[in-house]
């Protein structure tokens, strides 16, 4: 399955994972929203999390590791520098998202849902993003980002490399830049 | 975060509550209302909004009365930001940050019209001042919509002033749960989510259930790919939502809820985790809400980026902290669902329906519609549209109607090639079916079906072949793997469609399409599973021929096939930049500067870089 957009953090960090487990009343129901709030902590899910988890709730360490692994929004392996969120939904796709997702993979040598060599950017496709006005849309580090052509998209990546911030004209990158002329 | 203090204990207090909001409105005020939804936010509106902020703030000093607030989506995404001013509900698109003082001057205190700002018809050239006179809005009908881009989303006064929450207390202190699940049998509502199945008849079964407790469900796992209604809802509207579960949960006695959302939507769950805590500060869940003995409560889950988790029983599996997986429904949610235990689920946007039922009546619902399919239907209009945005419109109107009058017709005045419907589980519908109108039925037997209301308009530039494919290459993904036909069988459509759109497709590739298409249908455990085969089905039925030309003629017709079409430069047009020679990877694109440049056929690999960048269109497909 594909990636997904970056959970959202509801709650500062806890105490480990007892404060996490007590937010919940230890409820085992709500075992995904706890290994959600990890992952919103670590960005990622430690093992180390993932085990004292098991223990604190007595559920086998193999079930946490099959729910970690069937839903495609959590990661077992700790995140690159910026997160580059691509819209991969069917608006998208016919106005040339996938285009978009090769090029992102090999300017940044980059496969779905791996992380750059350099540790700058994780590149998760996703399914939709349900932004279909702004299509193709990313979103890099919570922004969005519509109306994306390949050179858009990689020249913002390319900046945000750079220089870490992205400036407010390619935030607002326009579609019609090259729309009258699709396909 | 609401400033009322205590709770209210009877329905009596509610409408004190609606009368003292409306009172405390002055009105001298003059009001700005931003859209600060997901597309309106990606294209700078909290930027337009903080910019009114601080210029109210700056002149209430000054004895001006301007009140700024931010709202849930309009609908029409194509022109964010929006920003409305009132009175006069003057409609302005595309607003910046530049633009601000200028509204501020002319509309908000000088009470004139920023002309260049508002809406202008592309093709009458007629300019509109209010939404009511842009086609867009004009042929809607909005009840689910009809407080998204008027009230303010995180503040639950805002929802009560308009009458929120009326419906609860008629319930609560008029009407039997028995006469609530009449009201809404006889008002026709059927699930918004996909199966259409009658609303009633699923809250009395659930009802007639003997074990207990009962839950209450509300799917907002919009995983449809180019659907976006239930966000929007979620977002603009939360309060609607939670309204109707608590009207669902007295319904059939329920005390607990549970609202599943996809965990692409922060802003939804941002949203909808405030409305629930004002709605219990305020009294209207929890215990004993409005003095009428009934205890009802709604905790949020947030989905975890698994399609399949909109089927029922998977995304109840995942809320038991399971992995959704989906299990066959001999017996149904109803009588055992969650914890097994009788589980009600319903659709966001069906829920929403639920208090404007109660308030208006079943009969005013029933008499919007056709036949069997009652009410108003959200649409999200995509694609090749040149309206793109969400539709709320009568059930019964024509695809016509919806694509043209309100969608404005297909961008840079191509030709209409078909419209998808019902997402992943849909099929495509082609020109000659344009007058057919839009209900279940019809759309079921037209091979499609209405799914959660995707509408993804198609041009004559969308091959057919490779848009079946990624629909299945999508399903193939999203399979949880659990029954072999679904997860062996989506694998071998996905691989003759790939063969097909390699131009490697052989004879018979399309009849063995169609026989696996019909045994998923009937062996499948789940929906996702025996519906998956609908995007190709629909397509094989319709666009046959352009299957064939794919297989027998190796051409893809519309030019989207890469290795079944060329691409060449017109000489006519080259102005010789060199630009294109300069971006080929394999460097094909050879000619002197100044002069036409042309492509070595030889050496080309239809990778489509030298068509993105050249700045002449002179790079054709052939």
């Amino acid at each position: 399955m594909r990636e997904t957009a970056e959970t959202p953090k509801l709650f500062a960090p806890a105490e480990g994972i007892a404060g996490i487990v007590d937010r919940y009343g230890g409820d085992r129901d709500m075992l995904i929203p706890m290994m959600q709030d990890i992952q919103a902590d670590f960005g990622y899910l430690p093992r180390e999390m993932l085990k004292e988890l098991s223990e604190s709730l007595c559920v086998p360490f193999s079930r946490i590791y099959s729910i970690a692994t069937f839903y495609a929004s959590f990661r077992l392996e700790p995140p690159g520098e910026h997160r580059i969120t691509l819209c991969m939904g069917t608006v998208c796709f016919l106005k040339g998202a996938d285009r978009i997702s090769r090029a992102i993979q090999r300017e940044f040598s980059v496969g779905p849902g791996g992380t750059s060599p350099d540790g700058k950017f994780t590149f998760c496709p996703v399914n939709c993003l349900g932004a279909c006005a702004l299509a193709p849309v990313m979103v890099v580090d919570g922004e969005y980002h519509g109306g994306l052509t390949v050179d858009l998209a990689v020249n913002l990546l390319r900046k945000i490399a750079d220089a870490g911030k992205p400036t407010e004209a390619t935030r607002n990158g326009k579609k019609k830049e090259r729309g009258s002329k699709k396909k | 975060m609401s400033t009322v203090a205590t709770g209210l204990k009877t329905a009596n207090d509610l409408e004190q509550y609606r009368r003292h909001l409306l009172g405390e409105r002055d009105p001298r005020a003059h009001r700005v209302r931003v859209c600060v939804g997901t597309g309106c936010t990606a294209k700078g509106a909290k930027g337009v909004l903080e910019l009114f902020n601080r210029t109210a703030e700056e002149a209430a000093n000054d004895g001006v009365i301007v009140e700024t607030k931010c709202t849930g989506c309009h609908g029409f995404c194509e022109r964010g930001p929006i920003v409305v001013v009132d009175p006069g509900n003057i409609f302005y698109h595309g607003v910046k940050r530049e633009d601000v003082p200028e509204i501020w001057r002319e509309s908000l205190t000088g009470g004139r019209i920023v002309e260049r700002l508002l809406y202008k018809d592309e093709t009458t050239g007629q300019v509109a001042k209010t939404p009511d006179e842009i086609p867009f809005y004009k042929a809607q009908h909005r009840i689910v919509l009809a407080y998204n881009g008027v009230i303010d989303p995180t503040k639950i006064e805002e929802y009560v002033a308009v009458g929120g929450y009326a419906a609860l207390a008629k319930v609560l202190t008029s009407m039997e749960p028995k006469e609530v699940i009449d009201e809404i049998t006889n008002s026709g509502l059927r699930g918004r989510g996909g199966g259409g199945f009658l609303t009633g008849r699923k809250w009395r079964s659930a009802r007639d259930a003997q074990s207990e407790p009962r839950y209450v469900i509300a799917n907002g796992d919009e995983g449809d790919p180019g659907a976006f209604m239930d966000r929007s809802l979620m977002e603009g509207a939360p309060h609607s939502v939670i309204e109707g579960m608590i009207i669902g949960a007295y319904a059939i006695d329920s005390s607990q809820g549970f609202v599943y959302v996809r965990n692409e939507y922060p802003l939804a769950v941002q949203h909808l985790s405030t409305a629930i805590a004002q709605a219990r500060e305020l009294g209207l869940l929890g215990y004993d809400i409005l003095g009428s003995g009934f205890d009802f409560d709604i905790r949020i889950n947030r989905g975890s980026g698994a399609f399949v988790c909109g089927e029922s029983t998977a995304l109840m599996a995942s809320l038991e902290g399971r992995v959704g997986e989906p299990r066959a429904k001999y017996i149904h949610t109803v009588e055992s669902g969650l914890h097994e235990k009788p589980s009600l689920l319903n659709n966001v946007e069906t829920w929403a329906n639920v208090p404007q039922i109660i308030l208006k009546g079943a009969d005013w619902f029933a008499s919007l519609g056709t036949e069997k399919s009652k009410g108003t239907k959200v649409f999200s209009l995509v694609g090749k549209v040149k309206n793109t945005g969400l539709v709320e419109v009568p059930m019964g109107m024509t695809l016509r109607q919806i694509i043209y009058d309100i969608g404005g017709g297909i961008r840079d005045d191509k030709a209409f090639k078909a419209v998808q419907t019902g997402g992943p589980s849909g099929g495509c519908i082609p020109a000659r079916y344009l007058d057919e109108q839009v209900d279940f039925d019809r759309l079921t037997e037209l091979g499609s079906m209405m799914g959660s209301g995707g509408m993804i308009v198609m041009d004559e530039d969308t091959c057919i072949v490779n848009f079946a494919k990624y629909f299945v290459g999508f399903l193939k993904d999203e399979s949880c793997g659990k029954c072999t036909p679904c997860r062996e069988g989506i694998a071998q459509m996905l691989h003759i469609l790939e063969g097909i759109a390699k131009g490697e497709g052989k004879d018979g590739d399309i009849e063995r399409l169609e026989q696996l298409g019909t045994l998923m249908e009937d062996t499948a455990l789940c929906a996702l599973g025996k519906t998956a085969a609908n995007p190709v089905l629909s397509t094989i039925r319709y666009f046959r021929a352009e299957y064939e030309e794919h297989i027998r003629e190796k051409r893809c017709p519309a030019k989207e096939c890469p290795g079944l079409f060329n691409y060449e430069i017109n000489r006519d047009v080259c102005t010789g930049c060199g630009l294109c020679a300069k971006k080929c990877p394999v460097e094909a694109i050879t000619g002197e500067r100044k002069k036409p440049h042309a492509i070595d056929q030889q050496k080309c690999t239809n990778c489509g870089t030298c068509f993105d960048a050249c700045p002449f269109s002179a790079v054709v497909k052939v």
